[in-house]
């Protein structure tokens, strides 16, 4: 039995949502529910169409395996298997697995008397995604918009994407997103740092204590946001970066059709100044 | 659902405020003591603000960075002929520019270069001490040094795009503008120059440390909230004295993906994602230009993207049957 020391007394039934007790067991580390049945099987079909539309293409070459949404022709309709069909099966088991996923986890919550951040803030990620394969491109008028699953041509389609619009630095929704993600990956560094050097202090010192931490911020920076606001800061700061790239992904296309360094002419033309 | 998220604090408690870990001999008192307490930022964390440590290193930090900064500001000043209402017009604009390529690593004129040049050794001069600053705190505070060698990998991409690439390249006009606009402006003429920067691996490995950051954080952030109840917050008592905060947090995940951290361990995954993200990133700066000419080419090379059709005819870039001068 794959069980930590302290875990047998936490394994206890209830705070399922759905279905009873019918699916509230283990397998192995892993908690199943009613929405680990549908987890796995959305998983294990998306996946399974993943491969046999790779089986269909022309590389094994896993870099390069890619299945490509409909041709914008088709509009918002269901397209042929092999002309975008997979990719549109795909997308409703991807949206499927993710939801099933966050659902699992409000019953874990449930289970160990926790509050419901971690699928809150799963949420938010998924929005991320949806955003890209339903919302914008129903926006457009066609499936076609949505990006292709592979690894490069992923990368293909943000780079062509951005191009589309001259130069996508110059989104204003980007320029925030990019920063809240630089703004994360700061804010994650000094919290994991602090935390470590308190609990690995300097040798022949004992453990440190929040005193300790609260300390070294004031001390170098005037202000230490303590040991619960730094949580918040920091699911703050990637929610946030998450939140402005959806939208920066939105407004290009059903909002801005133009380059984004077009977009600022308002601010040079504002009649104070201009 | 009724139970409350403690997204906020809702009941401020107001006690004596903490001046800070007593210091040894040789460290200056620390200014703005005593401390305030200010309502609001009691909201979302400690509601005290103050004292700071100045001290020598803080101090020279502070002005060679405002040296730095006011170098820049009157240089933009000076491109829109010093009018206030342009300059703030125009301010996402205007840059302060490293010397033309004729000079390659030579000592330029000041407008033609010379002022970028003075900013970036105070700029880096500021950037070292403040380095040596964070660990000067950390070591009388007898804690572990994690946080300078954080900084450390972040001074290290900086110094690859303003000092390492550019010697390597032999011109100081490979590094980047100062200016809001401007630098966004070079990022995507490098990408561009060099074959599409999504196809430089080290790129690639940036970014998924990027994400993996966000992740993370959003992770470690929305669990240790979901467990304050339990007394989550107090990580250190945690790692030293695991109680049912741990408990519940690492099952959360055990249950969820079958693999769990530790109080303790989370924090080196977080330390080093961080870390890596300027770290890889750095490197595939560093790499481009000097080592790799064209990523999509290195890529195909490689075996990693596929040749795309030729949509276009095929452009001879001029550069190469003219010449370009320097």
């Amino acid at each position: 039995m794959a069980m930590l020391s302290f875990e047998k007394k936490y394994r206890v039934r209830g705070g399922t949502l759905l279905a009873g007790d019918l699916f509230d067991f283990w397998v192995g580390p892993f908690y199943v529910g009613f929405f680990g049945v549908t987890s796995i099987f959305f998983a294990a079909l998306g996946t399974a169409l993943i491969l046999w539309g790779a089986s269909q293409g022309p590389t094994w070459n896993l870099w390069q395996i890619s299945i490509a949404p409909p041709d914008l022709s088709y509009g918002l309709r269901f397209a042929p298997l092999m002309e975008g069909g997979l990719w549109q099966l795909i997308t409703v088991c991807a949206i499927g697995a993710f939801g099933s996923w966050a659902l699992r986890e409000v019953e874990i919550c449930r289970k160990l008397g926790m509050g419901y951040h971690v699928p809150a803030a799963f949420s938010v990620a998924i929005l991320g995604y949806v955003t890209l394969v339903v919302i914008r491109p129903v926006l457009m008028g066609a499936w076609g918009h949505g990006f292709p699953y592979g690894i490069y041509s992923h990368l293909d389609w943000v780079s062509n994407v951005g191009y589309q619009y001259l130069h996508f630095h110059y989104n204003p929704a980007h320029m925030l997103a990019v920063s809240f993600f630089f703004a994360t990956v700061f804010a994650l560094s000094l919290h994991g740092g602090l935390i470590l050097s308190a609990a690995n202090p300097k040798k022949g010192e004992v453990v440190k204590t929040p005193e300790h931490e609260d300390t070294f911020f004031r001390d170098t920076i005037g202000y230490s946001i303590g040991t619960l606001g730094i949580h918040r800061l920091g699911l703050f700061l990637a929610l946030a970066a998450v939140l402005f790239s959806a939208l920066c992904i939105v407004i290009s296309g059903p909002f801005w059709s133009r380059g984004w360094p077009e977009w600022w002419g308002w601010w040079l033309n504002m009649p104070i100044w201009r | 659902m009724a139970q409350y998220q403690n997204l906020f604090t809702t009941v401020t408690a107001e006690g004596p405020l903490h001046s800070g870990v007593e210091l040894g001999h040789g460290n200056s008192p620390r200014s703005f003591d005593p401390p305030i307490h200010y309502y609001w930022l009691g909201k979302i964390g400690n509601a005290q603000l103050g004292p700071i440590y100045l001290g020598g290193l803080g101090i020279a930090s502070l002005i060679c960075g405002l040296i730095a900064f006011t170098i820049i500001g009157m240089n933009m000043l000076a491109s829109v002929n010093y009018d206030p209402i342009q300059f703030v017009r125009q301010l996402f604009w205007l840059a302060l520019e490293p010397p033309p390529p004729q000079y390659g690593l030579q000592l330029p004129p000041l407008n033609q270069g010379g002022w970028w040049l003075i900013t970036g050794l105070f700029l880096t001069a500021s950037l070292f001490l403040w380095w040596a600053r964070t660990y000067r705190r950390a070591r009388e505070l007898g804690m572990g040094t994690h946080i300078p060698w954080a900084f450390a990998a972040a001074i290290w991409l900086y110094l690859v795009l303003g000092l390492f690439r550019p010697i390597l390249m032999g011109s100081w006009g490979e590094a980047v503008p100062y200016g809001i606009f401007p630098h966004l402006d070079w990022t995507a003429a490098f990408s561009l120059r060099y074959g599409n920067l999504f196809y430089n691996p080290f790129h690639a490995l940036s970014i998924v440390f990027l994400y993996g950051s966000a992740l993370l954080f959003a992770m470690h952030g929305a669990t240790i909230l979901a467990v304050t109840h339990y007394g989550g917050e107090r990580e250190l008592e945690q790692i030293t004295d695991r109680g049912t905060a741990s408990e519940r947090a690492a099952l959360f995940w055990r249950w969820t993906m079958g693999f769990n951290a530790t109080m303790e361990s989370i924090h080196r995954w977080a330390w080093w994602f961080a870390v890596l993200c300027p770290l890889t990133g750095g490197i595939g700066i560093l790499l481009t230009g000097t080592v790799v000419d064209n990523w999509y080419l290195w890529s195909m090379k490689h075996g990693v993207v596929p040749p795309y059709p030729e949509v276009f005819p095929l452009v001879v870039d001029p550069s190469l049957t003219t010449g370009v001068k320097p």
